[in-house]
Parts: C-alpha cells; structure tokens; sequence
C-alpha cells in the first residue's frame, strides 16, 4: 500500500516538479522511453508476493521442493547467525538505531497500512471515474451523432418522393386550372347560346300573341253572320287557328 | 532432466547449467556503456512493473528497494565499519 501512495503521488509530484522522491521521478522518466501500445493494457491488480515485506515469494517456492516450509528461514538464521560469529556484521550502536527506526517503520505499516491503502484506492477510483465519466460522455454524443445522421440519410432517401409529391402537386393545379378555364369557356359560350334561344323565343312568342289577337279579332268578324252554321264556321276556325300555328311554328324554328 | 533450448546466448539464467555459467556470463556482459545502461534500465523495468506498477500494491515494492539500499551502504562501508571496531576493540 505504500506503493500504491507512492504512485498515486508520482503524477502529483510530476506536475510538482522538485524532486521529492527521487526513485518516483526516476520511474516516471524511464517509463516514458520505453515503448508504448494504442491500447493500453489494464494494470495488474496485485504485484509480486512478499512475504514479511521484503522477501519475495519466489524464495521460498525455489527452496520449497528439497527442504519444505522451514527451508528458507533456517537459510536466514544460519546467514544471521554466520555473519554475527564472523564479524561481517558489525554490532555498534547503529545496529541500535537501525533498529530502533525498523521498529516504528514496521509498527507504521502495520497500524497505518490499511488506512493509507484505502485513501491511496479512493484517489484512484476518482481518478479512473472521471476519465470514466469523459469517456461516457463522448461515446454518448457520438452515439447520439451516428443515429442523427442515419436519420439524415433516411431523410435523404426519401428526397425523390419529395420531388415526386412535388411533381404530383404541380399536375394536380395545372389540371385544376385546364379544368377550371373549360368550365368558364363552356358557361360564357351557354350563356350566349341562352341569349340566342331566349331572344328566339321571344320573338315567336310575340309573333304568336299578335297573330292570336289578329285571328281573334278576325274570327269575331266573321263569326256574326250566319248563326246556324256557327258551329261549323268555329270548327273551321279552330283548324285554320291550328295551321296558322303550325305554320308559325315553323316559322319560328326556322 | 529439463532440456534447455539450444543456443547460450538466448537463455535466461534460470535455464543456464552451472557448467556453461562462466560462458554465459561471458556472453551476456555489457561490451559497450550503452549496453550497461540498458541493462540497468530494463531491470529497473522489470522490479516497477512487478512489485509498483499494480493496482493493489503492498509495502514490498518500496521495502525492497529500502532494505537493498540499506544493504548495499552496509556493504560500502563495512571496511570503515571493521577498522572502527578493530580501533575501538583491539
């Protein structure tokens, strides 16, 4: 967990620039040079297996095979206790304060370990949540933009309808129009004709009324005379009214 | 046993016999500072992307490099160290 402060701090102290951990600034740097991918690898969760903080895993599994679980701490105490006999490790008082200092180290880790971890993880977390977030936000308006534009192609597709309906309108008003001036050809042309027909009509009808009234006054002329054949001189009367009729008649359709 | 690929040059040292170790060391040390340099940096390479470069990190990764660093002082000045003890102690 320190590590993963040391890392959290290691793009702060980049911007920062002094350099307060020096191996940190030093990663940084060396990482940069080496190659890198498009798409980035995700990160692995857990790093190499320690055991007590400073031994790595590989050691006891290496020993484990030919001396089982004890093997690597007998190596260690016989290491120790060698170079205490031999003197290649020399006892004085900074062996007291190497201890001293590894003790509040290790009671540091201990009690403040978890504590420090979930911090650095929070970080982290907000950190990868707002990329996150930035990421959604651009996958959602380009999402957003692709069905627009499909839409705007559909609407393209349906362009030569337009121009048909279009088409279709100018057609219809056209014939609206033909029809509409046909129309008033045909009534201007009846109303003349009617004119005619009722200038003819009148004209017969006059012609009829005065030749009635003559043949009236005509007939009451010739009616005076004779009493018995009254009859008969009607009667005659009559059929010349009838041929004169039809004979205006004629007259009047020709 | 195991059977180790053919050429020296392409094995790491976990696939090297004890008879071929001094060749291959041979082989595989730095001709020109370039190369030392490059040595160094992939290793570094190697430790940051195992024991830091990881989500969950532990207090491993920086107590290594803390405890060999400690080491490494020790071994520096043991010969201050002996001589202070032979002064103090003869």
């Amino acid at each position: 967990m320190l590590s993963r402060l040391v890392f959290v701090s290691a793009n702060a102290l980049k911007s920062s620039g002094p350099l307060g951990a020096g191996l940190v600034q030093a990663s940084r740097s060396l990482q940069t040079s080496s190659q890198s991918l498009a798409p980035v690898p995700p990160l692995p969760e857990k790093g190499g297996k320690t055991r007590h903080g400073i031994i790595p895993e590989e050691l006891f599994q290496f020993l484990y095979p030919k001396t089982g679980v004890t093997g690597p701490y007998m190596l260690g105490t016989g290491l120790l206790v060698y170079m205490l006999s031999k003197e290649i490790y020399v006892i004085n008082h900074e062996t007291f304060v190497a201890a001293s200092i590894g003790g509040v180290f290790i009671y540091a880790v201990k009690k403040f370990g978890p504590q420090v971890a979930a911090f650095a993880d929070k970080l982290n977390e907000e950190k990868v949540a707002k990329a996150q977030e930035v990421k959604d936000l651009a996958m959602t308006s380009l999402t957003q933009a692709i069905e627009e534009e499909k839409k705007e192609q559909w609407r393209v597709e349906g362009r030569s309808m337009l121009f048909d309906a279009k088409r279709n309108n100018v057609a219809m008003i056209l014939e609206t129009n033909y029809r509409e001036r046909l129309h008033m050809v045909t009534n201007e042309v009846k109303r003349r004709l009617d004119y005619q027909i009722a200038l003819q009509d009148l004209h017969r009808r006059a012609h009829m009324s005065h030749s009635i009234f003559h043949n009236k006054i005509n007939l009451n002329c010739t009616q005076f005379p004779k009493n018995d054949i009254k009859i008969t001189s009607i009667a005659k009367c009559i059929t010349d009214l009838k041929a004169l009729a039809k004979a205006t008649q004629a007259k009047a359709t020709v | 046993m195991l059977c180790f690929p053919g050429a020296l040059t392409q094995r790491r040292l976990g696939q090297v016999t004890l008879r071929e170790l001094p060749d291959w060391l041979v082989l595989k040390s730095p001709r020109r500072p370039r190369d030392a340099i490059d040595m160094v940096q992939r290793g570094w390479q190697w430790y940051y992307r195992r024991y830091i470069d990881v989500k969950k990190g532990g207090v491993g990764g920086v107590a290594m490099l803390l405890a060999g660093y400690c080491v490494l002082s020790y071994v520096w000045t043991y010969p201050h160290l002996k001589r202070d003890r032979w002064r103090k102690y003869h």
